[in-house]
């Protein structure tokens, strides 16, 4: 399978290179994830079961975990939750068949920092990765997020652009305070239906690029340089740059 | 199994034989306690008549002697009808009297009893008797004896045990046949049934067991037997649909996908049509994973699987998050979305499960909106508390769906023909309607003249208006 550079984004800056562990059983899938993971910029190594992958992700030396809900040994579950027991908060993306909301529900009060059911895109798997990261995600805790000269106030609610204030709705304001705290990273259209509306259904019209176009016209409209672009066939990233 | 066998051995006749048992032994219980205590009384009566007899005899005796004795025997025994008497002497010789000779039962007994004595009757003959008599010394070596006759009475007593032996032979008769007909016309009703059912699970679910009219507990027991097998046959038609829509809702795009491949595959010119062929490859994929995700949601929700995580909330906030969602859509559509919801009120239910079906009500409503390209001015959605559920109704001036189709819209994965050629899965009114009956509640359509109304009834489960709220309060969310 060739992976085309259109298809997969590249992460936004060299110095977001991420380790990852893989723990799927399916060795066709954990290959597939290793190799598309490692295209994309990243580092990935696989473990085949639930124990090994227990043991490897001890060493707490990876960026992000990638755990199949159902593995040979010991269950996905188990295995966050054992993590979290011992003060491992490696951030931890479980990946699994079973989708409905009491699972993922299960799944993230185990410990669990994402939920993502099977089968996915592997746009939607990069872009849920990178912004699990620490290295690239920046302070949870900042108050003031910047973009080129795109500034946001968590505090205040106040947007500015070039310093001139920038009206929003709630939603868009807490839109754009999503992506600009994942500035440089490709956010999917389901992340920001998940977190911005805490909705993990998937509406059948594309209701999120009506509000990002919207969002655009605000923010963008009448600046020389666009900061919010759309990523073809991932999402969209806000990021100060040539486009 | 013989035919007589089997009504021999079926409950009603045995039930007919323990009945008719018990009827006999009462019938001979109660003719022979009449007989005895018939025959009882009648020789009370006569010892009673004898015993007064003799003493007034005796008495005839001490005051006029033997002589006295014996006119006033040969007078009463001339008497028609009388009583039998005997007068003998002690050499055993008779004195006076109607009978002939001293009876021996009584001359052995030496006391009174029962005893038989000829008497002429018809044409000359003899005819032996039987009768009641009291032998009594009486002075001067003589014995009389004082008798009735109870021919008749023992006649009487034979009578009775043939009358009751009679009336068990044709009570028996009478019961048993009885028993036999009942047997068998129940045994044939029963029959009927179990033919039906044997028939029945060999697969014509469209049999019925047949019904005689008469409304007794056998055509009610077959009534709701019917009614249970036509449930049964609706739910199989209705589980024969839903296979038959899922075959095709996933076997469709499949078949898509492989032609996408195949095509691309079989084109000679190389990378860029590969490329083609697997992009559109993927698009298929991912509509089949949408579809496939609806049906699995949608069957867990029959089965009731997310019942726990049910949480009380207020619709109306619900509905104003979805209504922000698909306001810009709508907007960009040229529809004005119209929300109007009673405020204050909870309901206990699943938010995201309650919002998506409100989102896909939403969502179908702008669709068929703007079906022709010409968009209709609005879409609303409201909410009112009524009676003790909640009804949350979204309305579109869009084409609308015909009045027969409108129940089997709300079915079970049931698309409507005329949506299978549409984009997305079509499931969305089934998801619909699963998220109703999953919360107790109901999704119907309705007439919008023009238009669908679609409104989706969730019960209050007794949450109901909060205290002090329940002021209708409108608001448009456009612009």
């Amino acid at each position: 399978m060739s992976l085309k550079p259109q298809v997969l984004p590249r992460p936004a800056t060299a110095a977001a290179k991420m380790r990852v562990l893989v723990i799927e059983d399916d060795r066709e899938t954990a290959q597939f994830l290793q190799r598309a993971l490692k295209e994309s910029g990243h580092a990935a190594d696989v473990a085949g079961d639930g124990e090994t992958g227990l043991t490897m992700a001890r060493d707490g030396h990876y960026d992000v975990l990638l755990v199949d809900r159902m593995l040979p040994r010991r269950d996905g579950l188990s295995i966050v939750q054992t993590l979290r027991g011992e003060g491992v908060r490696t951030p931890v993306l479980i990946l699994s068949a079973l989708g409905e909301v009491d699972d993922r529900v299960k799944g993230l009060r185990a410990g669990g920092d994402d939920y993502l059911t099977k089968p996915y895109a592997y746009t939607e798997l990069l872009a849920r990765i990178e912004a699990l990261s620490r290295r690239t995600a920046p302070e949870e805790q900042a108050t003031r997020y910047t973009v080129g000269d795109l500034t946001l106030d968590r505090l205040s609610h106040k947007v500015t652009r070039g310093g001139e204030p920038i009206l929003l709705q709630p939603r868009e304001f807490r839109l754009l305070e999503y992506l600009m705290r994942h500035a440089g990273q490709v956010v999917t259209r389901t992340m920001l239906l998940e977190n911005v509306w805490d909705y993990h259904f998937d509406p059948q019209t594309n209701v999120i690029d009506v509000h990002i176009s919207r969002l655009r016209s605000k923010i963008d409209k009448g600046f020389a340089r666009p900061l919010l672009h759309t990523v073809r066939g991932a999402g969209y990233m806000i990021r100060d740059g040539a486009d | 199994m013989t035919a007589l066998t089997r009504i021999l051995s079926s409950s009603p006749f045995r039930l007919t034989l323990a009945y008719l048992g018990a009827l006999v032994l009462a019938a001979v219980l109660i003719v022979g306690f009449i007989g005895w205590r018939a025959n009882e009384l009648l020789t009370t009566k006569v010892i009673e008549t004898l015993t007064a007899e003799v003493v007034g005899l005796r008495e005839q005796f001490q005051a006029g002697g033997p002589t006295r004795l014996r006119a006033i025997v040969n007078d009463r025994s001339a008497e028609p009808g009388s009583s039998l008497y005997l007068l003998v002497d002690e050499t055993g010789r008779k004195v006076a009297g109607n009978l002939s000779r001293m009876p021996p039962e009584l001359a052995d007994a030496g006391q009174g009893g029962v005893f038989r004595y000829a008497r002429a009757g018809e044409a000359g003959r003899r005819i032996e008797r039987l009768a009641v008599g009291i032998p009594v010394a009486v002075p001067g070596g003589y014995t009389l004896v004082v008798g009735r006759d109870i021919e008749d009475q023992r006649h009487f007593a034979d009578t009775m045990w043939q009358v009751a032996i009679w009336s068990v032979g044709l009570l028996s008769a009478l019961g048993i046949g009885a028993g036999l007909l009942i047997s068998r016309s129940v045994l044939r009703r029963i029959e009927a049934v179990s033919e039906a059912s044997r028939t029945i699970m060999a697969g014509d679910l469209s049999r019925r067991i047949p019904l005689n009219g008469s409304g007794d507990e056998l055509d009610r027991l077959a009534q709701s037997l019917n009614a249970m097998l036509a449930r049964i046959e609706e739910l199989m038609g209705a589980l024969r649909e839903v296979s038959d829509n899922i075959a095709h809702d996933l076997k469709t795009p499949l078949n898509r996908l492989r032609n996408h491949a195949e095509a691309a595959l079989r084109n000679p010119d190389g990378p860029d049509t590969y490329r083609g062929g697997l992009v559109k490859t993927i698009e298929e994929a991912d509509e089949l994973i949408k579809t496939f995700n609806s049906l699995l949601l949608i069957a867990r929700l029959e089965a009731g699987a997310v019942a726990e995580s049910m949480v009380p909330m207020d619709p109306a906030s619900i509905i104003g998050d979805v209504a922000e969602l698909y306001e810009p859509v709508a907007e960009e559509a040229g529809l004005d979305l119209r929300v109007s919801a009673q405020e204050g009120v909870n309901i206990l239910a699943n938010r995201e499960l309650v919002s998506q079906a409100v989102a896909n009500l939403v969502d179908n409503a702008i669709k068929y909106s703007v079906e022709d390209g010409r968009p209709r001015p609005e879409v609303s959605i409201s909410m009112a508390c009524v009676g003790d559920a909640v009804e949350i109704a979204v309305a579109d001036r869009g084409p609308g769906v015909a009045p027969e189709d409108r129940e089997r819209a709300v079915q079970r994965f049931v698309r409507l023909e005329k949506s299978r050629s549409r984009p997305g899965s079509g499931l969305g009114l089934s998801l619909v309607a699963a998220v109703a009956r999953l919360h107790g509640g109901s999704l119907r359509l309705e007439d919008n003249a023009p238009g669908l109304r679609a409104v989706l009834r969730l019960p209050t489960r007794g949450l109901g208006l909060a205290a002090g709220a329940g002021a209708a309060a409108g608001r448009a969310s456009a612009p």
